[in-house]
């Protein structure tokens, strides 16, 4: 199997790997970053979203041998501490529920309000469409990246 | 039904307090014989071994507080509110509170079930005497070590005070506490006292969920570990005849292929590369019989039509109201199977070694599960642990534990440490559904009353249980009765959040909709009405409470402005009890190019003492956007036995831009506190289709919304 390098959460990393291999399972299995999680592999459920140069992307999309000269962020990176703003605005609306699909909706939220920190509320509804909460805590998702927004 | 602040609790419910090697107080409690739970569990398992047994409170010499909570998490708050009530009548200072998940003990332990949004409500009176006995232990040996009487001494904040103004942190005193005899009688706190219960605390797991800490079953691992992606028959009813696996075994990464049953197990050393050799698995199949939809259409109709069922309460004389009625209606609703899509697939760890077997993972019933993998084994319990995880939702499929079988026989069998992993398609196509339903309700009009009601269930596998056909409208209609039948089906079927009424509380709820616009009423005052006849009832079967009702619908019906929204807003009704809750709820609908678009739901819920109120609305909030997702959208059937839908590319699940907003308004009592986890949702859909109805004349009698409402062509 070939090696690949990869440059995660400003860090390179390097792994042996099929080349089909998505991104979800490389950082889930072979470099322990599991807080990026499996929900669909179709790219439909969001769970599993990182950043890509700081767009939001699905990484079991993501084959292991196209990520040459990007950098990748996941939950993990986001922030040294957990203080970005949307994770404390995550925390102090206590949006989640089992909290499983919760790093995604995170990624996704970080990524859309670095382009946008003022949205609309229709925005925030369209830019998180993607994402899914089978909890269903979608009310709490949509306040705290209002929020991170007044935050950012 | 009120809170006791005098208990007498008897001193065998106690494990002897334990001077722990490290420093420190461990005390043990019978979590649930103190406390006489007066329900059984709604949900029909069998072969669950209750015996009595204790959680743990854990006190340093530092003055830190660890609390074992003993029941599983899904996402229904328990791992932070149980430990609240603990440390509420232990007058700790929650700030110095850690919670961790407690592992299956069956002797310390009791009820390690998450199910029936029982949880709160049968641990309320041993979690708070539990805390109470702690302190108070404390207090004692305070009172010795300062040689003064034990009435003149406080406590706020794990600090004890005495009347010198002189301090110890609960820390300074553990160590005599633990040589001290257990008190056989504690004195609980007045609700007016709480500082912890009916304050807000933010989930105990959250700055690891939101930094991505592992935390659930898929972020498990051990030593060796290999994954273990399983092929199972393609359709309910079929039989493995042979399979090929030159294939799979050729992909790298692929360590073994394992015929087990009627089923392959591809293990390999990454996750992708069992997914991957499992889809290069060829395999043969048999059918004996399989079952489709329409067949089960035709078979729960021709139920419906007939004459055999099992009456499960009957009063008066239906058939009597029926002739002499002025006006008879009868509708007939319908609806779909159900998967679960827990957005963490199914998955255990199993390692069966020659002496013990270690599991880990997500399972809402551990104890039941690990007694079949002790059978399926051929082992003794006890050399079987069980670790529980965080569970990336439940929603009832994690009660069946039929993972974790197959990863102890995997294990079994491949001598070795595994972890099975369900791709999405395997969740969703290997379900145990919400059995399909049908519901035929006939009622009799005479004078401007409801004089008959009787109603029919027809379902696969079994449907209505226990309590419920003694729910609403049970006692408040003088001729009533309910009939159950069922047809047995190979497709597996089990409890789906708020089972037995996600489905039922539609249909009544509509109906007596439709009821009030035939009488000329307005819905509310109808049930109000109705309600009347049960507040005084003496029938013990009858669990609901009119006056509780009563006061959840007029609470819901200010807070929405009932009757009072502006020009263009339709607003629809519902009311169910259920899992022990009374709660309320009333959609507003507008419409968009002649499309009905849920705007906002009012929700009041009456569900006692609140102990965490933001986690409290969390899961109403849930529970509703829950039930008005399925309610729309969500559409599964069978053809030849397999399963339509196998991701969230074709099953619709509710997002975002679909969500009204939910406003969550609590009825105050000092009742004591009920579950949570479901009620929120049964009256969700009954809301949003007597709103649709208000908005476009269209009365719906079949889930999900949206296919009927394309059919008569009012969504694009």
């Amino acid at each position: 199997m070939p090696n690949y390098t990869l440059n995660i959460n400003g860090e390179n990393r390097t792994v042996t790997a099929d080349a089909d291999t998505p991104l979800l399972w490389i950082l889930r299995d072979e470099l322990n970053l599991v807080g990026t999680k499996f929900g669909c592999g179709i790219a439909q459920c969001g769970a599993c979203t990182v950043h890509l140069d700081g767009t939001a992307v699905r990484s079991c999309q993501l084959q292991v041998s196209l990520l040459n000269d990007v950098k990748i962020t996941t939950i993990e990176g986001l922030s040294e501490d957990g203080k970005h703003p949307v994770q404390e605005a995550w925390k102090a609306i206590d949006v989640p529920q089992c909290g499983y699909c919760q790093a995604g909706q995170i990624m996704t939220a970080s990524a859309f309000l670095e382009e946008n920190s003022n949205p609309t509320e229709e925005e925030i509804r369209e830019a998180m469409h993607g994402n899914i909460c089978r909890c269903a805590s979608y009310n709490r998702i949509e306040k705290a990246v209002k929020v991170a927004a007044s935050k950012m | 039904m009120k809170q006791q602040n005098n208990t007498n609790f008897s001193r065998r419910n106690f494990l002897k307090t334990t001077a722990l090697a490290s420093g420190g107080l461990l005390i043990g409690f019978n979590f649930l014989t103190a406390c006489k739970p007066e329900a059984t569990m709604p949900v029909d398992i069998t072969n669950l071994n209750f015996n009595d047994f204790n959680a743990f409170i854990k006190i340093s010499d530092e003055g830190y507080i660890t609390i074992f909570s003993p029941n599983p998490e899904i996402g229904q708050g328990v791992k932070t509110a149980m430990p609240m009530i603990i440390a509420e009548e232990l007058d700790a200072d929650w700030n110095k509170v850690t919670v961790v998940q407690g592992d299956l003990d069956t002797k310390n332990f009791t009820r390690q079930v998450a199910g029936g949004s029982q949880s709160i409500r049968q641990g309320w009176d041993a979690l708070r005497q539990t805390g109470a006995t702690a302190r108070q232990m404390l207090l004692n040996a305070a009172a010795l070590k300062w040689n003064v009487d034990v009435a003149t001494l406080s406590t706020a904040k794990g600090i004890i005070t005495n009347a010198n103004g002189d301090e110890f942190n609960y820390g300074d005193v553990v160590k005599e506490a633990s040589r001290l005899e257990v008190p056989e009688k504690v004195k609980l706190k007045d609700k007016k006292d709480f500082t912890i219960i009916g304050k807000d605390a933010i989930n105990v797991d959250i700055d690891k969920i939101i930094t991505g800490r592992p935390l659930f079953g898929l972020d498990y691992k051990a030593d060796n570990m290999m994954i273990a992606s399983v092929l199972r028959p393609p359709a309910f009813g079929q039989k493995l005849v042979d399979f090929n696996d030159t294939k799979a075994k050729a992909v790298n990464g692929v360590v073994a292929v394992i015929k087990f049953g009627d089923k392959v197990a591809v293990l390999a050393n990454s996750t992708w590369a069992a997914m991957k050799g499992k889809k290069a698995l060829s395999a043969n199949w048999k059918s004996e019989k399989t079952e489709s939809t329409k067949n089960h259409d035709a078979i729960l109709n021709n139920i419906l039509e007939g004459k055999k069922f099992n009456t499960r309460r009957e009063d008066g004389n239906v058939n009597n109201a029926f002739a002499n009625a002025d006006k008879v209606i009868e509708r007939t609703y319908h609806s779909p199977f159900l998967p679960h899509n827990c957005l963490e697939p199914m998955n255990f760890y199993a390692n069966v070694a020659a002496d013990k077997v270690h599991l880990v993972g997500p399972i809402q019933t551990p104890q039941w599960t690990v007694n079949r993998v002790a059978k399926l084994l051929n082992r003794k319990v006890e050399t079987i642990h069980c670790e529980m995880t965080r569970m990336g939702g439940g929603f009832g499929r994690r009660l069946y534990g039929d993972f974790a079988l197959e990863a102890a026989e995997i294990s079994n069998i491949a001598k070795q440490p595994i972890k099975v992993v369900f791709s999405r398609e395997d969740d969703m196509t290997a379900g145990t559904y919400r059995p399909a339903i049908k519901y035929r309700i006939k009622a009799s009009l005479k004078e401007g009353k409801v004089t008959g009601y009787h109603l029919k269930e027809a379902a696969i596998n079994g449907n209505m249980y226990g309590a419920i056909p003694n729910f609403f409208p049970a006692g408040c209609i003088p001729n009533y009765k309910v009939d159950t039948e069922s047809y047995a089906s190979d497709i597996t079927t089990g409890a789906w959040r708020a089972p037995y009424t996600n489905f039922l509380a539609f249909a009544e709820q509509s109906f007596f909709d439709e009821l009030a616009n035939e009488l000329g009423v307005d819905p509310i005052q109808l049930r109000l009405d109705l309600l009347q006849n049960v507040k005084n009832t003496t029938d013990k079967k009858i669990e609901y409470s009119g006056q509780r009702m009563e006061d959840t619908i007029q609470l819901v019906k200010e807070k929405a402005n009932w009757g009072k929204t502006k020009e263009g807003v339709y607003q629809g009704f519902a009311a169910y009890y259920s899992h022990n809750t009374h709660v309320a709820e009333i959609a507003d609908i507008t419409l968009k190019e002649g499309y009905p678009v849920i705007e906002k739901v009012t929700v009041a819920v009456d569900c006692g003492i609140l102990v965490n109120p933001t986690g409290a609305k969390n899961q109403v909030e849930g529970g509703v956007l829950d039930g008005i997702g399925h309610a729309m959208y969500a559409d599964f059937s069978f053809k030849n036995g397999k399963p339509a839908h196998k991701n969230f590319d074709t099953y619709r699940l509710i997002r975002m831009q679909e969500t009204p907003k939910v406003a969550v308004y609590f009825v105050e009592n000092d009742e004591k506190p009920t579950g949570l986890g479901e009620p929120g949702l049964p009256p969700a859909g009954g809301a949003v289709a007597n709103a649709i109805n208000a908005a476009l004349g269209q009365r719906l009698y079949r889930q999900p919304f949206v296919k009927e409402l394309k059919k008569r062509s009012f969504l694009g």
